[in-house]
């Protein structure tokens, strides 16, 4: 390989990864940001976007030259060079991806670890202050996302999911609403079941998604960052009406969240 | 048996045109049996997926009724992925090379093969006709309990039971490719002398042979949990599930790749030949099948990260699917290394082998990003997996299909495919399947989630893009179509071997005699000597 060739390699490779960092850095594909989770979840996204597209648009340029270059001439009826392998060659794009797939792994391990995701299962912290596990006596406890153990959170609300609605009971205002309401900033801690089939909860703004699974009640912790009102989908296949199980979330400031509150308590019921 | 010339067996065999409506014993008339059967349910799955496309091009949900959407999407998946992409890529191009590529003159077993297809038709009427007899099922081609145990019964058991016959046609070709390859090889016919379509398919039907009966059990219990009320997979009767899950991913993950494994080795047939260049790496070819065969058996649960499985477990399973990314990156530079100073003569196959290693990188990316936990929780069950999978399945192996079509039809039919139809084929493809499934990215990680029949309308455009970009896929099957219909007759003659291919099915008559050759097998160990050797 000449000099003028290696260099060419070396710069079009140097110009490969800026173009990734660039697409990666400016082209946002993603919702807005409205909990804790979105940020960290963004880096990883944005990291991934910027490696998929050196991969890909090296792959593309590179098969686009060798079809360009290499392109037959009419009545050519001769064979290219009978070359089988280059074990040197081999070993690299052997190590490229292997790289690669190491560093984005570890990446997102560490991701999802400052997301709160690995929290052990059936954790008694995560049963701690849990309505709907009471029931159930030795019922496991699942945990989704954020929902760490021995964190005291601010508001806790039980969700049921039903064909073909979600519903939140707050255990300790007495409130049921076909809406979610939490404050802004707080750690919300949801105890999900679902009686009848397997749904899930999802709020793209949060990146933030758990299957709420009939015999198996799951934990689900977040804090949200943004005031505004969300939509909460049901994201797994439940029934005819699927495509239209949804809600939303409204993120409150602390004083409009406290309004809300004691806006909506029932009256105690006297007996 | 099959390796030996029976003189009789010519007069067995019948010979018009006739043959391929019965039961033939002769793995090129079953090959072809499997690729037009296959073909003519990908037009069914095709004209399915169109109405899904059609109710999606306006938010609300008011082209079908709810009950028909569901059940237009589980019969477009089963039907795709069970009678189209399984049966083709295996059954099709399976039988019909691999007794070539060994050296043999039928497959190890004739008459379970011709079994093994004619389990096809009836199952893929069962499935079918299910819409007529009470609905089809509507749980989605997972059929996930509780949901399966709830919907209308007779449709989801029909289609448990068209699902089993499936499986068994699989699971009896597999065994069949894997007795083919082992013991019917040519004497002194080397396993490493193999063209790499052997090796995938000895991969895959390995894969076949032990996941597949998994899934059949699966169905099986959950039969009985729609018909007998037993309660294996139902929380209300104590059973769970989520096991449920772990046994249907057990097969349906490596379903992928047996997907996928054949199509990487039909494109490992077809580039060499028409870029005049040996196959890259065939080693680390060879190795890396190997090693995909092995990791694909141990990634299933990364279809359950939000499923509530343990924080090890889906640590486990992102490192295990990750690494998937090596052997198969390996395999694309190794193809991009074959094309390397070729001399490439850029016909459809070549077209569509192209567009092949582009849609499946970009579908390899997303992939190991789905991969990740964290990743996947945001866009898992949303569009963004919807777009994956396809630019795995169709961008991939549909696209192969198609290139080995080109490829093929002239070792079929003795008369090449017309290719200025078969360049708008594909453009016409190409420009359609990226205009479906490219947006549908953007979709999912903005907040669509999949298996819907109405959406948000902020996701309109995106929709009627992704709806017209289905609409000229359409419309690409119609010069397709035409072509393989027109050339039959018409088509130029091709001789016995246009192409000038080194691979043993084209050194005999175009198309073949019952036993493949009118004299011995010849022996070729250099089934990719491009450069090396004379052509003959
Ligand atoms: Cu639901
Ligand atoms: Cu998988």
């Amino acid at each position: 390989m000449s000099i003028r060739v290696s260099v060419l390699i070396a710069l079009l490779s140097v110009l490969l990864v800026l173009a990734g960092l660039w697409v990666g850095a400016n082209v946002d594909l993603l919702p807005l940001q409205a909990s804790t989770n979105a940020p960290v979840y963004d880096e990883l996204f944005q990291v991934l976007f910027s490696i998929g597209t050196m991969l890909f648009l090296g792959v593309l340029g590179l098969l686009i030259y060798t079809l360009v270059r290499f392109r037959r001439s009419s009545g050519d009826l001769g064979d290219g060079a009978a070359t089988e392998g280059n074990l040197p060659l081999e070993i690299v794009w052997t190590a490229i991806p292997a790289v690669v797939v190491l560093f984005v792994g570890l990446y997102s391990y560490n991701i999802y670890e400052r997301m709160g995701g690995m929290v052990p299962l059936s954790d008694h912290g995560a049963m701690h202050g849990m309505a709907v596990g009471e029931e159930n006596g030795n019922a496991k406890v699942w945990a989704g996302i954020g929902a760490a153990p021995g964190l005291s959170p601010a508001v806790s609300v039980d969700v049921t999911a039903m064909q073909f609605a979600f519903i939140f009971r707050y255990p300790e205002s007495n409130i049921v609403s076909g809406q979610l309401h939490v404050p802004e900033g707080q750690l919300v801690q949801l105890h999900m079941q679902a009686n009848d089939v397997i749904h899930a909860f999802w709020v793209p703004q949060f990146r933030l998604k758990q299957d709420i699974i009939p015999g198996q009640p799951t934990v689900l912790a977040f804090t949200a960052s943004r005031p505004g009102t969300y939509p909460i989908i049901c994201a797994e296949l439940c029934g005819l009406y699927h495509g239209a199980m949804h809600t939303s979330i409204v993120v409150h400031g602390r004083e409009s969240y406290e309004q809300w509150l004691t806006e909506n308590t029932p009256p105690p019921v006297t007996a | 048996m099959a390796n030996s010339i029976s003189p009789h067996a010519t007069h067995l065999q019948p010979q018009g045109w006739w043959r391929y409506f019965g039961f033939s014993i002769d793995h090129k008339v079953i090959g072809i049996q499997y690729l037009v059967t296959g073909f003519f349910f990908y037009l069914v799955g095709g004209v399915l997926a169109g109405m899904i496309r059609t109710e999606l091009a306006t938010p609300i949900s008011d082209y079908l009724s709810r009950e028909a959407y569901n059940e237009i999407l589980t019969m477009h998946g089963t039907v795709m992925i069970f009678l189209w992409i399984v049966p083709v890529v295996n059954g099709a191009f399976g039988n019909y090379l691999v007794p070539f590529y060994v050296g043999a003159r039928d497959m190890a077993f004739p008459r379970l093969n011709a079994v093994a297809f004619w389990m096809i038709p009836p199952a893929g009427i069962l499935l079918i006709g299910s819409y007529f007899i009470g609905g089809a099922a509507q749980s989605g081609w997972t059929a996930y309990p509780p949901l399966s145990l709830t919907t209308p019964a007779t449709g989801q058991v029909v289609w448990i039971l068209s699902v089993l016959l499936l499986g068994g046609s699989s699971i009896l070709g597999g065994i069949n490719f894997i007795a083919t390859i082992l013991k019917l090889r040519r004497p002194g016919l080397k396993l490493m002398q193999l063209p790499m379509y052997c090796w995938a398919m000895l991969g895959t039907s390995i894969l076949v042979v032990l996941s597949t009966p998994v899934l059949a059990g699966t169905l099986i219990l959950l039969a009985f949990d729609i018909v007998a009320h037993t309660g294996f997979f139902n929380p209300v009767q104590g059973g769970n599930a989520v096991v449920y899950q772990h046994l249907f991913w057990f097969y349906s993950h490596p379903a992928v790749y047996i997907m996928v494994l054949p199509a990487f080795g039909l494109v490992s047939e077809i580039l060499p030949v028409h870029a005049r260049k040996p196959l890259f790496g065939y080693t680390t070819m060879v190795y890396s099948i190997l090693a995909i065969v092995f990791l694909g058996l141990i990634v299933w649960a990364h279809h359950m990260f939000t499923s509530g499985t343990p924080p090890w477990m889906r640590l486990f399973f992102t490192i295990a699917t990750s690494f998937i990314a090596v052997p198969t990156g390996i395999k694309f530079f190794n193809w991009l290394a074959t094309l390397w100073g070729g001399k490439i003569a850029l016909n459809s196959a070549m077209l569509f082998s192209c567009a092949f290693i582009l849609n499946f990188v970009l579908g390899g990316i997303t992939g190991v990003a789905l991969a990740q936990v964290p990743f996947d929780i945001h866009v898992h069950d949303t569009y963004f997996v919807v777009a994956h999978f396809h630019y795995i399945v169709y961008g991939g192996t549909v696209f192969v299909i198609f290139a080995s079509v080109y490829h093929w039809y002239p070792k079929f039919t003795g008369r090449l495919l017309n290719e200025p139809l078969g360049t708008l084929h594909f453009v016409l493809t190409f420009i359609g399947f990226n205009l479906c499934f490219g947006p549908q990215h953007w979709l999912g990680i903005n907040g669509m989630p999949r298996r819907v029949s109405e959406y948000d309308p902020q996701f309109t455009l995106m929709n009627q893009v992704s709806s017209a970009g289905a609409l000229l896929m359409a419309i690409s099957t119609l010069p397709f179509l035409f072509n393989v219909i027109y050339s039959a007759f018409r088509g130029e003659l091709a001789g016995d071997n246009p192409w000038r291919a080194l691979t043993p099915e084209w050194l005999t008559s175009s198309p073949p005699p019952v036993e493949n050759w009118h004299g011995p097998a010849p022996h070729v160990e250099h089934p990719y000597g491009y450069g090396m050797v004379d052509p003959a």
